[in-house]
């Protein structure tokens, strides 16, 4: 590797790159948590405003049907209205049953909202703790957690859900809490199985070994130090969920599995306006509608969630 | 490799006795009469009910009647529905119809899911990208038989493009419009996932590599980034069997389609119990089964799976 | 031809070399920016060199000094948002700076060919070896049948390279691997071979005969090849030509030695006197000699010759206590895993294979090992994170297999590890004062007040400013981030710290910085290190006594100095002459101009 050529001994002007000190702590901006990061990001995506915009007024919808409509839901019903055209005061029109649509959406929300909550909540629950034991302490435990929810992660929601209302308790008491029941039942191994991973990811890097070595107990690292940095795909699915449960709820409720026909909810509407769908197709289109539009929220919310929580995309 | 085959098989064996379990154990193990509660409130004839002993071994324990249940499901020696025709005999019918709906579903969310990520993919950011991100959205926020019925109208009544309904003429060309409905929303999620992993696979270091060592760009594209994003949908096509079978119970109700799922629907309507844990234990041995290929798939997409562990 | 001092202007290639030898490529006032969120950010200004048929030019540069980024574009591969935005890049006089993808194509493989920097994630995982080295010669037209496939992988020294070939990236290991990309990066026999960081990834034997055979391959064939390193010794020893970046720049460039032995510009100063291959004092022995530690990183300072090699145990007894007491002995420590091979079976792997030592309180001892060799599991079982399998750790006279829970919770207070991935050790969900503040509050420490005024105390001690307790993880430097770790470790006033590996993941300057702070700290509070580590320079550097470790047994042990100047072992020879640089270790007075 020699060769006859000789090459200059080249010097650039120091005033060209002067040497910054090694190291220097940057001092010009306000601390930045991954949290307060992650706000910055999500604030400036419309994804994000509209679908939060909307969940506000979906959650406001649910709370108080009575700020959007003063029709009952189903006290005016009234045959000689049947799938009758939009008046004044009725813009939706009617039901084939002659009860005001509009009304009807507004009140549906409520059942659809809760059932979705409620099975989010009981599915992070069960799911995060099962998951974060299997993921964390490994070994039998996991395996254990693990096969179970194979067994339930074979039932897909649907026909799982077809069984399960056949029991005699789910016929007798259809309400919104059976469906919770069947769809928390069905969908936890999912959240367990993000959970167990997040965690696995975690629970060998450095800053929880060195908090053990610290003398912080394997329950307190995984509470404080493991969980917290788990968060983000389980916030993520968590949210995706609610739009998914909400869709679940309602194809329960259409295929006459779900919500009992005296609650007021989208998919009961949706499965009641099925005969009269070619000769009044508004009467479906409006809880259709209404239901993407929520789900739609949920969903889009997710995604901006997932953007601003990726790890990848964070500076270091 | 056969190692991997071996340990898998085992995995397989405890979650489909699990699962089976199970369904069989709410359904004739709860307290209560199983057989009246399999009716609701109907009367059915005591001949009727006698057949259903006989075939569900009541009278047997526990354990007996359920490896008896084993033995028909697998012999599928499924039993008679309330008209008396045996539910194989019409399932072994039905099969072929739901088959070609779900190969054809299949094939949209495949082929085409893939395709349409790898190009939104490759051009991140562009209007394709972004269009395709925000309708893709939008599509799996509507539910199926919230599609079902708009495309049915739509496309079927107003248009006149298809048959609304199926009937009795299901070919490959009549179950095109509900397959297009069971396979859009895996569609999104398929095209969603390709994109992702496409965009993660093009920044690889052995994409840099092998552009590198004087590769054209389509063998580039085609032999190391799309072959590497096959991956993750292997896995989530096979995960996602199951909504496609409770999709198509959905879809075959809406346009009439002579299937598996639409037997099951008008069984839930008619609150037929025996027809229905019959067929979800069919559909569940398919679901096991064809994850358990689907991992096969997934040893042969990545070799790095056959060496772990 | 020796030019006088402070050259301002650019090489001038036409007087520089006999007239009838053209430079293979020559880079021209290249400037390369990238496209960000905030804006257009330069990444490379005004840089330029020149390569002549046959050479080999080394570009040497910390992270971030643009030095991957320029050979990059010299391939036509920069990422998506970036480009060349002034200057130009000339192959044998074409202009490829702005070429079409299409004449890149042609030129990549067969004209300029590349050896990449990690060997785990350079070949596709799903492809067989065979396929990848076939469709480079296929694509570079050139005959890719199954024997010349197997040619090609043995010239790179894979030996059984029919087998070989049809195995996949996974079951190779990191130096097959780096061997199989050679192969590939020089299958078709480029004129000119970019290798970026080729080696950074490999433990440091693997390292040698690699390079080795890279050189041999290269002078072979003539292929001339741009070296990229961040290793200032191992540039000085591969390379003909050393170009130095720095922020983007060119900041001096010229033969090897000439600029190792001469450096002028202060950057390269700096970086020579701080390159742990080329040092040969340690640290803590300078200082006690009156040289601050901001003055071993100046190369203006003189700094303490040979002379006082050899006085270090001297000076460590007058320092420390009078009778150096044995804080941390083991004994006859094994560590065996069960590893799972197929169904319902196991095998046994001994990790660490009856290892004792001894270490004196307050001195250095440094484990060295390359991966595998079961330095870390000592570690951690020394940490009590792990139960040994046989064998005894004594920390100060007791047993640690016999502490009760209560125990073990006060023998954490006296033992505390720093680690090595100064991104992974701190929790980036706590600020830099809860993380700091996480060892007092587990132990009941004070109250906020008092707790808040150590943390402030401890920032000092770590040479950080006191604002940096609101700050999070994310908006720290790697060696900030080890400064943080440091004073963690250090709440809780242990007696004794493992460091494992715990510079082994910064910039030199930043790890010279980082091995100060620790002697400094060690002198003022008399802790103990037990110090694990790959890298021999930095033993060196540290350490009084040092354990080599090969494949979990102990080969040799002994005071640095001994074991450095007349290693009784093979392997600890083998690990010596392996230290990029070594056969150049500079007599001091030359290091400094």
């Amino acid at each position: 590797m020699t060769s006859n050529y000789q090459a200059d001994h080249y010097v650039a002007p120091i005033d060209e790159t002067p040497l910054l000190a090694t190291d220097s702590v940057r001092t010009d901006q306000a601390p930045l948590s991954l949290w307060a990061e992650a706000w910055r990001k999500l604030r400036r995506r419309p994804l994000f405003i509209v679908s939060a915009l909307l969940i506000v007024l979906l959650v406001v919808i649910a709370l108080f049907p009575g700020l959007f409509t003063q029709v009952a839901p189903n006290d005016n019903c009234d045959l000689q209205f049947s799938d009758g055209a939009p008046t004044a005061g009725h813009p939706f029109g009617y039901t084939f049953q002659g009860c005001d649509v509009f009304s009807r959406v507004i009140h549906g929300t409520q059942a659809s909202l809760s059932v979705g909550v409620l099975s989010v909540i009981f599915v992070l629950v069960i799911g995060v703790t099962l998951g974060a034991l299997a993921g964390f302490f490994g070994g039998w435990l996991d395996a254990v957690i693990a096969r179970l929810g194979d067994i339930f992660f074979a039932l897909p929601l649907v026909l799982g859900a077809l069984v399960i209302t056949q029991l005699p308790f789910f016929k007798d008491n259809k309400s919104v809490w059976t469906v919770v029941m069947v769809i928390v039942l069905l969908a936890w191994p999912q959240m367990a199985r993000i959970t167990r991973g997040a965690v696995m990811e975690v629970r060998n890097a450095d800053f929880v070994t060195a908090a053990r070595s610290l003398g912080v107990s394997r329950m307190g690292s995984l509470l404080r130090h493991v969980l917290p940095n788990a968060l983000a795909p389980i916030i993520v699915l968590a949210t995706m969920e609610l739009g998914v449960f909400i869709v679940a709820e309602a194809t329960l409720s259409f295929l006459g599995i779900g919500l009992p026909g005296s609650v007021m909810s989208w998919g009961n509407d949706i499965a009641a306006a099925q005969p009269s769908l070619r000769t009044n197709p508004a009467v479906l289109l409006y809880p259709a509608t209404a239901l993407s539009i929520t789900v739609l929220s949920f969903i889009m919310l997710g995604d901006a969630l997932r953007d601003a929580l990726d790890p990848k995309s964070r500076q270091r | 490799m056969i190692q991997y085959v071996l340990r898998r098989l085992l995995q397989v064996i405890p979650v489909f006795v699990g699962t089976t379990l199970l369904v069989y154990y709410m359904v004739f193990a709860l307290p209560g009469d199983p057989i009246a509660a399999l009716f609701g409130d109907r009367q059915p004839n005591p001949a009727v009910i006698a057949a259903l002993r006989q075939q569900y071994h009541l009278d047997e324990p526990f354990w007996v009647q359920y490896g008896l249940f084993l033995k028909n499901l697998f012999t599928f020696n499924l039993g008679n529905d309330f008209t008396g025709q045996p539910i194989a005999a019409t399932l072994g019918r039905v099969f072929p119809v739901t088959a070609m709906l779900a190969i054809e579903a299949l094939v949209i969310q495949g082929v085409f899911g893939v395709a349409a990520g790898l190009f939104a993919g490759l051009r991140k950011g562009k209007l394709f990208d972004s269009t395709v991100l925000i309708a893709s959205l939008v599509v799996i926020a509507i539910p199926t038989f919230v599609l079902g019925f708009v495309l049915q109208l739509v496309v079927g009544v107003q248009l006149g493009w298809a048959k609304p309904t199926v009937g009795s003429d299901a070919s490959w060309g009549t179950l095109l419009l509900p397959a297009f409905v069971l396979g859009l929303v895996s569609f999104a999620y398929v095209l969603r996932l390709t994109r992702a992993s496409v965009i993660e696979n093009m920044n690889a270091d052995y994409v840099r590599t092998a552009t590198a060592k004087g590769l054209s760009r389509p063998r580039v594209v085609l032999a190391h980034i799309l072959r590497n994003s096959m991956i993750p949908v292997a896995t989530y096509l096979g995960a996602n069997l199951g909504a496609l079978m409770g999709g198509a119970i959905v879809t075959e109700g809406i346009f009439n389609v002579p299937g598996v799922g639409q037997k099951l629907y008008q069984a839930i309507l008619r609150s037929e119990g025996p027809t229905i844990v019959a067929i979800v234990s069919v559909f569940v041995l398919i679901f096991v089964v064809a994850n358990l290929l689907v991992d096969l798939l997934y040893a042969w997409l990545d070799p790095r799976i056959r060496y772990d562990k | 031809m020796k030019v006088p001092h402070m050259t301002t202007s650019k090489i001038s290639v036409s007087e520089a070399g006999a007239s009838d030898v053209k430079p293979l490529l020559e880079i021209r006032d290249l400037a390369i920016s990238f496209a960000t969120s905030g804006g257009e950010v330069q990444a490379v200004r005004n840089a330029h060199l020149t390569i002549m048929p046959g050479e080999t030019v080394a570009i040497v540069g910390e992270s971030g000094s643009g030095k991957s980024t320029t050979a990059l574009a010299a391939i036509g591969l920069l990422p998506a948002n970036g480009r060349v935005s002034g200057g130009q890049i000339l192959l044998d006089g074409e202009d490829i700076a702005g070429a079409p993808e299409k004449r890149m194509i042609e030129l990549r493989g067969n004209t300029i060919g590349m050896v990449p920097q990690d060997p785990m994630s350079n070949l596709n995982p799903v492809w067989k070896i065979g396929y990848q080295v076939r469709e480079t010669l296929r694509a570079n037209g050139r005959p890719d049948g199954p024997d010349d496939v197997a040619r090609v992988l043995a010239e790179a020294g894979l030996p059984d390279a029919h087998r070989r070939a049809k195995q996949y990236p996974h079951e190779f290991s990191g130096g097959m691997r780096q061997r199989a990309l050679i192969a590939i990066g020089l299958s078709c026999q480029p004129r000119l071979l970019i290798a970026d960081e080729p080696t950074s990834a490999l433990d440091v034997t693997v390292q040698r005969q690699i390079l080795d055979h890279l050189d041999k391959m290269t002078t072979e064939l003539g292929t001339s090849v741009l070296l990229i390193t961040h290793d200032l010794g191992l540039a000085a020893e591969r390379a003909d030509k050393v170009v130095v970046m720095y922020r983007g720049n060119v900041v001096e460039a010229g033969p090897s030695l000439d600029l190792l032995r001469n450096p002028r510009h202060p950057y390269t100063q700096r970086l020579v006197a701080s390159a742990p291959s080329l040092a040969s004092r340690r640290i803590q022995v300078a200082k006690e000699l009156g040289v601050e530690s901001e003055d071993l990183l100046a190369p203006s300072e003189a700094s303490p010759g040979a002379a006082f090699t050899g006085t270090t145990a001297q000076h460590r007894a007058q320092q420390g206590k009078d009778k150096p007491e044995e804080v941390l002995r083991v004994e006859n420590l094994s560590k065996v895993f069960k590893l799972r091979s197929g169904i319902g079976r196991s095998a046994d792997f001994t990790a660490v294979d009856s290892v004792s030592f001894g270490v004196k309180r307050g001195t250095t001892t440094a484990i060295v090992g390359e991966s595998g060799s079961g330095k870390s599991t000592v570690a951690q079982m020394v940490l009590n994170l792990l139960p040994p399998t046989s064998g005894r750790i004594v920390f100060d006279g007791v047993d640690t297999a016999t502490l009760n829970s209560r125990e073990i919770f006060a023998f954490r207070r006296r033992v505390q590890p720093i680690f090595q991935d100064p991104y992974g050790s701190l929790d980036p969900m706590y600020n830099i004062f809860r993380t700091i503040e996480e060892p007092l509050r587990t132990h009941k420490v004070g109250n906020r007040a008092s707790r808040e005024k150590k943390v402030r105390e401890l920032l000092d001690q770590v040479a950080l400013p006191q604002s940096t307790m609101q700050r999070y993880p994310n908006e720290l430097s790697g060696g900030q981030r080890q400064r943080v770790a440091v004073a963690r470790a250090l709440a809780l006033d242990p007696e004794v710290i493992i460091c494992d590996e715990a510079v082994s993941a910064l910039d030199v300057l930043v790890q010279a910085q980082v091995l100060n702070l620790l002697a400094d700290l060690q002198a003022n509070l008399g802790l103990t290190y037990l110090f694990i580590t790959h890298d021999l320079a930095v033993v060196r550097q540290i350490a009084d006594h040092v354990c080599v470790m090969e494949k979990g047994r102990l080969v040799e042990t002994g005071a640095t100095d001994d074991v450095f100047d007349a290693p009784q072992q093979e392997y600890t020879k083998a690990l010596l002459n392996a230290i990029p640089g070594a056969s150049l270790m500079l007599p001091p007075e030359v290091a400094t101009a």
